[in-house]
């Protein structure tokens, strides 16, 4: 029997794939066909980009962009047993459709372990979970193995905190079982708030029992027997899969007392966070899951020695907890043989920003950004000169062509100065200014400081009225010192990882591309020609042929002139936006 | 014990000491706004970091217990760097009209930035102003001035239990406040005025001191408060002879902590109807007299109502301003001289 299966993750879901699923239901009732194909309604394929998403199963046929429209013709070469051309995946550059997912560019270079049932069974169905190799991993624990073994193959798995920090998952939970105390919890990190990244999300919406799977295997390793799971409300999609998940788990006995016949027991809880991204910080999490204002805490002492409710705690995010199942299945000998020296495993990333194919991407530790940016990212959209990338999201930093060969792990990172972060992955091209885009990071991470400590509360502030100024035209010769010896007093003096790491945005952007300062500064001169402070359009009248055309298109009535006389260009009224420029058929409108 | 080394120098202390703790016992001064005594440690202001050999960043001192072989540079170039930052930030929103602010001289963020030869900001820019306000009976809360140090949040929640403050918004439109960013009135404040008394800068002053003089012109006289037995410490500021408020006096029963009474209801002491000599009506007025002229006629008249009455006739009504000694004796006073078990006792009323 043929699977047909329609993705159900968000970025699809906006592009109406719910209605795409109710057709083809409707359509194989209409005609008869429910026994000869299995619609399933699934998780998130990660390329998002080229939703609605269908997959055709065993064949993985692969087609994009798939409208209501679109499926009776769908259907009726499905049932000839023929694919449908039309719907199939171009490739930009050899203009060849590819038939199947795996030979899509996007896909090739991936190694989907934890994604792995992403985009494939159906989240809301615990029988399809199980069926594809679910709950294996917590019955071989709770049957053959001890807490200690556990902790000792997570270890030996060389699984680090996928989150941020990269901090080895079996030491940190080695830390926890050692601590002593009535009780102890497992937290699932849900709360993932990086501008762009949805590496959490996707899991969570679409594998949620492997995340469940994850949170039981740590909670037996600890010694726990409660677990919340932290979820950002803005999430409700990723919130419905994990409650029925959950439901479905207690209900089959993955959940609840005596779990498998066990003495193990564990029960999971869902908090949803209200919005704060400090709330993704460990202390503050754990504040707000007790309901108070979510502010960090100073350690020590650290959550494995007094966490929730002051008892021992060990905290992991969603992805960290969906690689746990994954090293029990495979053991941890083959699981360490993926990635780095000191990097084990896949990282997803989410990939954003000037690129052909932005999405969400799970790879093998030490790829080559390179491979990222131009195998599965399809290189720069538009033609354009690969600028930057900003990795690791508001907190991380930026890497340059120089770093397009650096094979990507924890440590090769923040060497570069830049940190993995959860994963956020946003590509530049040359029509980036890089002032204007520590701006705009600086701008969330102050937006976000939660106010307990003097350097991120009042010094992110002011690191972004300097960045303000500079992009306006206004920017004085000290700034760029003032950025740098104050950006790095935030960084050493701040409470949590918050403030810690807000200014690297800024750091980094004035080691690798101090010129761009320079010049916004001294020259007031934006050489990507974004910062509209220092940007004015003119009209050049011996090539102006008074056309009109630049006339009808700005939006602000800034340009005047009357037939067959030059026109000029108000700069009162302008708001350099540029659209003269670009509509202008004989290049006669300049910037400066 | 461990042994820890501060600016190169060791020290031995106990194994559940921060660095604050043992560096302040061995007479190292650490510089902090948010830190007090008896208080959560919330490790917020970042004022008191300390560069500790091994850490990737600097760490608080407050917060940071002490660990055998630890090193630790409290004046170090890094150190004196991020707290000078500190100091600039704090002062670049914050109401610098120190002139005539009532802390001018008793004021935290001054002799740091006194000690750190802050002159200036350079970070100029948002500034918060908030109304001030004046509606409390006894203190005023002027939040242009407050550097969310957090510590009269911490003191109303943990000391007095009343949990009157909290902080609303957050980033830098952070600030301290009462529910619903109410006047005080409206709130569970008992008026306790520890806020007031933990306050490093002048965000919350008493009313009684509002243009009464300048810090070092107040005597501060150290007195137990005579409101009640309980013999709470406190330190009376005093100008020109006359009370103009009170400050905590960290020693004694109550460790610096007050009530509405210790701390606002000393008007009394100077008052123009305050008796302050015993007063014996004659021919229905009242005449001043001396102490043993007054006992002596007490004494007189207590016997005679005894001899013609007998005990029964007698009833004592004592006072809770009275010390737990004073209480007994008069009891003791009732029942075995007057013979009557007539006797109680205000706080029981």
């Amino acid at each position: 029997m043929k699977g047909i299966l329609v993705c159900g993750g968000t970025g699809c879901i906006s592009n109406n794939s719910r209605l795409v699923h109710d057709a083809i239901e409707k359509e194989l009732s209409q005609q008869g066909l429910e026994a000869e194909f299995e619609l399933k309604y699934t998780g998130c394929h990660g390329f998002c980009e080229m939703g609605p998403l269908v997959l055709i199963t065993p064949e993985e046929e692969f087609y994009c962009r798939v409208k209501p429209e679109d499926v009776p013709n769908l259907i009726d070469s499905l049932k000839q047993g023929k694919v449908y051309e039309e719907l199939l995946y171009v490739d930009p550059t050899t203009k060849e459709k590819i038939k199947t997912r795996h030979d899509v560019p996007f896909y090739q270079k991936q190694q989907r372990l934890v994604l792995k049932n992403c985009g494939i069974i159906d989240p809301e169905n615990i029988d399809d979970y199980i069926n594809s190799g679910g709950y294996k991993s917590l019955h071989k624990v709770l049957t053959t193995m001890q807490p200690e073994e556990v902790i000792q193959e997570i270890k030996a798995s060389g699984l680090r905190g996928r989150g941020g920090g990269g901090f080895p998952t079996g030491i940190k939970w080695e830390f926890a079982r050692k601590s002593t105390a009535d009780k102890k919890y497992i937290i699932c990190n849900a709360d993932e708030g990086d501008p762009g990244a949805f590496m959490d999300r996707s899991i969570s919406e679409g594998d949620p029992h492997a995340v469940l799977e994850g949170m039981l295997i740590g909670g037996y390793a600890i010694g726990a027997w409660e677990g919340y799971i932290y979820i950002r409300a803005e999430y409700p999609l990723a919130v419905k899969r994990l409650s029925i998940a959950i439901e479905q788990a207690e209900a089959k006995g993955y959940l609840g007392q005596n779990i498998l016949g066990s003495d193990f027991s564990f029960s999971i809880k869902i908090k949803q966070g209200a919005g704060a991204f400090v709330c993704g910080e460990e202390t503050a999490l754990m504040e707000s899951i007790q309901g108070n204002r979510g502010m960090p805490r100073p350690r020590p002492p650290y959550p494995a020695v007094k966490g929730l409710w002051d008892r021992p705690t060990n905290i992991n995010n969603v992805e960290t907890f969906a690689n746990v199942p994954v090293i029990i299945g495979m053991g941890s000998e083959q699981y360490s043989q993926i990635g780095t020296e000191k990097s084990k495993g896949t990282k997803i990333f989410a990939l954003t920003g000037k690129l052909n194919n932005t999405g969400l991407a799970e790879v093998p530790m030490g790829i080559t950004l390179r491979e990222i940016v131009f195998d599965i990212g399809g290189g720069i959209s538009g033609g354009k000169k690969f600028k930057a990338v900003q990795i690791g999201g508001p907190s991380g930093g930026c890497l340059t062509e120089e770093h397009l060969d650096l094979p990507i792990d924890y440590d090769s990172l923040l060497e570069a100065g830049a940190m993995m972060g959860s994963g956020g992955l946003v590509v530049m091209d040359e029509s980036t200014c890089m002032v204007e885009l520590a701006r705009f990071f600086l701008s969330f991470t102050r937006h976000e400081s939660c106010g307990k400590c003097t350097p991120c509360r009042e010094g992110n502030t002011r690191l972004l009225e300097i960045l303000q100024r500079i992009v306006d035209g206004k920017g004085e010769k000290e700034d760029l010192e003032r950025l740098q010896s104050l950006g790095e007093n935030i960084i050493m003096s701040s409470i949590c990882g918050l403030g810690q790491t807000a200014p690297n945005p800024i750091l980094s952007t004035l080691k690798f591309f101090r010129h761009e300062y320079e010049l916004h500064v001294e020259k007031k001169i934006c050489p990507a020609g974004v910062c509209k402070g220092m940007i004015s359009y003119k009209i050049i009248e011996e090539k102006c042929k008074a056309c009109g055309i630049c006339k009808k298109n700005c939006p602000v009535e800034a340009i005047a002139g009357e037939k067959k006389q030059p026109h000029k260009i108000d700069p009162a009224k302008c708001a350099q936006c540029g659209v003269c420029m670009e509509k202008c058929p004989f290049e006669a409108i300049i910037r400066g | 014990m461990v042994s820890i080394k501060i600016n190169g120098n060791l020290y031995n202390v106990p194994a559940d000491y921060t660095i604050l703790k043992a560096a302040e016992e061995n007479g190292i001064d650490i510089p902090t706004l948010c830190y007090e005594e008896g208080l959560t440690i919330t490790g917020a202001c970042r004022m008191c970091v300390v560069e500790v050999k091994g850490a990737r960043k600097l760490l608080a001192a407050c917060a940071t217990p002490v660990t055998d072989g630890m090193e630790v540079q409290t004046e170090s170039e890094r150190v004196v760097s991020a707290r000078r930052d500190i100091l600039r930030l704090l002062i670049a929103n914050h109401d610098l009209r120190c002139l005539t602010c009532e802390r001018n001289g008793d004021c935290r963020l001054q002799d740091y930035c006194y000690r750190y030869q802050v002159e200036d900001t350079p970070y100029k820019g948002a500034k918060k102003e908030y109304p001030i306000d004046t509606d409390n009976h006894f203190f005023i809360r002027d939040y242009s001035k407050c550097i969310k140090c957090g510590k009269c949040v911490l003191i109303c929640a943990e000391v007095n239990g009343a949990h009157v403050y909290d902080f609303m918004e957050r980033g830098f439109d952070t600030k301290v406040t009462s529910a619903f960013d109410d006047n005080l009135q409206e709130t569970t404040c008992t008026a306790c005025g520890m806020c007031v008394n933990v306050c490093p800068v002048g965000a919350l002053v008493e009313k009684s001191v509002l243009w009464q003089g300048r810090p070092w012109e107040v005597k501060k006289v150290t007195t137990t408060c005579g409101y009640c037995g309980v013999g709470c410490q406190l330190k009376l500021k005093v100008k020109d002879d006359r009370i103009i408020g009170v400050a905590a006096a960290k020693s004694g029963s109550n460790l610096g902590h007050l009530c509405a009474k210790g701390q606002f209801g000393w008007e009394y002491v100077q008052s123009n109807d305050r008796l302050t000599d015993p007063l014996i009506k004659r021919n229905g007025v009242f005449e001043k007299v001396s102490w043993d002229e007054a006992l002596t006629y007490v004494a007189n008249r207590l016997k005679a109502i005894w001899q013609e009455h007998g005990g029964q006739a007698f009833a004592g009504l004592t006072s809770a301003k009275c010390t737990n000694e004073e209480n007994y004796l008069f009891q003791k006073f009732m029942r075995t001289i007057l013979k009557t078990n007539n006797v109680d006792h205000c706080a029981r009323l």
